[in-house]
């Protein structure tokens, strides 16, 4: 037994490793952030001392470049705005396209399964061009954009457990006289909500990080977290890295926090999208 | 059951519907169009018949540079991803203390966004250049590896908690069996881990093959094609030559959809392969 335990002691060591490994390229951003913005590129794996140590200067300068809380809050309300519409909206039309069962609704179905193996930038150009003439290229638009663009994985994902649903617990639904509305809402859905929160996670993630779609559609006036940063990149050689590393870690907090807090659901739902998937 | 659910279409269904009419639809049947037109908007479309696809090939090397670097740098991912993402899902699936901790540390990396990822890493990548004196616009294959290394940094701890799932679904009767009968845990691994996870497998290569290929970005934001366009991958090219320079909408469109065909195919060719290998517990 001592060579097991010995053994188990080596790899959970080379673990520790790992895990260092894993989490240094954020530590240091974090201490760069904390450097003049000339101290950077010449020796990113020092620590800032007196001379090159700058406060928080580079998160000031940052902020006031990126116009970082408006693109906070631009992209936390398109986010938070598509994923319900998503969750809402696709797990509506599973249902309603499992149940209503014909031929139509059985093509609708695969259009949907098709449009996930589309890229993006097959459909970029046109995309972005007909949501302009639409006047959806502004935040409450492209809300309506990435419902339909995200629909695909979602009904997929929700279709799956729509068709475990035994019928027996509808139908007595509907003899108890209840409409499809009242019957989706207080039965239908409370038993998806694991695949609810399955679903609003991926796209969660999917949509906080997206920076071509919203760069399209909307970016010449409104800028998300993702563009907000590209944007400090600017002519070349002229960038600030100073504000650059205090917006990554200023783009980074907002994940670490969520993660912190959904963690176990997070994992769950990822295998969960990548098992139906 | 439901009769009249018909009378329902325009609640449940319409809108969704709508939403994808418009935003991916509409814009894919367009995009197939415009293709073979010569436009600058989608107003002004003229046929040209395949013009634009002989031109996407012949008037530069850009895309077919962009293909085989997407190409080597898909086969060395998915490669090194899934390798290390087995490995760290069988180290983990052994009861070691703190699994959850490495578990949840290994994960994080794939919610940071692709182009963070890819300026956390140019300046990290940078600074390990420095000691040679380069940066990594030098040299393509500095970019080549530098991409391949965030790709693993963000993809391994998905990829490792859909094997730790894998994993974990094995009837612990089966293992326990086979140790009865002597089997030495090499064997175990060969023998029962590995052929019952290859559903795993089938949904991790799958996932990695399309990330890879799709891959934008990090790309972008790590070296934007950078010495020249030595490493564009296909998104990137796309992206160039749509919003490059006026005039050559209907050849990026020709290559979006030769992007199209590319990812379709290797998605279908793919899931067929492993597919069949997979064997029921």
């Amino acid at each position: 037994m001592e060579t097991k335990s010995a053994k188990n002691y080596g790899t959970f060591l080379l673990l520790v490793l790992l895990c260092a490994l894993f989490i240094a390229p954020v530590v240091i951003v974090l201490i760069n952030s904390f450097k003049g913005q000339f101290y950077i590129s010449d020796a990113p794996f020092s620590l800032p001392n007196s001379l090159t140590f700058a406060g928080l200067v580079n998160y000031i300068n940052g902020v006031q470049k990126t116009g970082f809380f408006t693109a906070f809050f631009y992209s936390l309300f398109i986010t938070v705005g598509s994923v319900l519409m998503l969750t809402l909206g696709a797990s509506m039309t599973s249902w309603y396209l499992i149940r209503a069962k014909n031929r139509v609704s059985t093509i609708i179905y695969y259009l949907f399964v098709f449009s996930m193996i589309v890229p993006f930038q097959m459909v970029m150009f046109t995309m972005s061009k007909i949501a302009n003439m639409l006047f959806l290229d502004n935040p409450l638009g492209i809300i309506f954009i990435y419902l339909g663009f995200g629909a695909g994985l979602s009904v997929f994902i929700f279709s799956g457990f729509v068709k475990a649903i035994p019928m027996e617990i509808e139908e007595a639904a509907v003899v108890d006289g209840c409409n499809p509305i009242r019957l989706f809402f207080s039965v239908i859905f409370p038993i998806l909500r694991p695949t609810a929160v399955t679903v609003a996670i991926l796209n969660t993630m999917w949509i906080w990080n997206d920076y071509l779609l919203p760069y399209l559609v909307i970016g010449n006036d409104y800028k998300t977290l993702p563009i907000a940063i590209q944007y400090l990149q600017g002519g070349y050689g002229s960038r600030d890295m100073g504000a650059l590393m205090a917006m990554l870690v200023l783009a980074i907090i907002p994940i670490i926090i969520f993660y912190l807090i959904c963690q176990k659901y997070i994992i769950k739902g990822v295998v969960a999208g990548a098992v139906k998937g | 059951m439901h009769k009249h659910l018909s009378r329902y279409f325009g609640v449940f269904a319409l809108p969704t519907l709508l939403a994808f009419g418009v935003a991916f639809l509409i814009p894919f049947v367009l995009g197939i169009y415009l293709s073979f037109t010569e436009f600058t908007t989608v107003t002004d479309a003229t046929f040209i018949g395949f013009s634009n696809y002989i031109s996407a090939f012949t008037e530069d090397n850009n895309f077919l540079n962009a293909l085989w670097f997407t190409v080597k740098f898909a086969v060395v991912a998915i490669i090194t991803v899934n390798l290390f993402a087995f490995l760290l899902a069988l180290v983990l699936t052994k009861g070691i203390r703190g699994t959850n901790f490495f578990r949840a540390v290994f994960f994080m990396p794939n919610l940071i966004g692709g182009i963070v990822l890819g300026y956390i890493w140019q300046v990290i990548i940078n600074g390990l250049l420095l000691f040679v004196g380069a940066d990594i616009t030098v040299n393509a294959s500095y970019g080549f590896w530098g991409l391949i290394v965030l790709t693993n940094w963000q993809m391994i701890g998905y990829m490792m908690v859909i094997y730790i799932a894998g994993i974990n679904n094995i009837p612990p009767q089966l293992i326990e069996a086979a140790k009865i009968d002597g089997a030495k845990p090499s064997q175990i691994l060969w023998r029962i881990t590995l052929p019952l996870t290859m559903p795993s497998f089938t949904i991790c290569t799958f996932l990695t093959l399309t990330n890879s290929f799709k891959l934008f970005d990090q790309n972008l934001a790590l070296t934007a094609g950078a010495p020249g366009r030595e490493t564009s991958m296909l998104a990137l090219d796309i992206y160039n030559t749509f919003y490059g320079r006026v005039g050559s909408e209907g050849v990026g469109q020709a290559k979006g959809v030769v992007f199209f065909l590319i990812v379709a195919a290797l998605a279908l060719l793919q899931l067929r392969l492993t597919r069949s290998r997979e064997v029921e517990a």
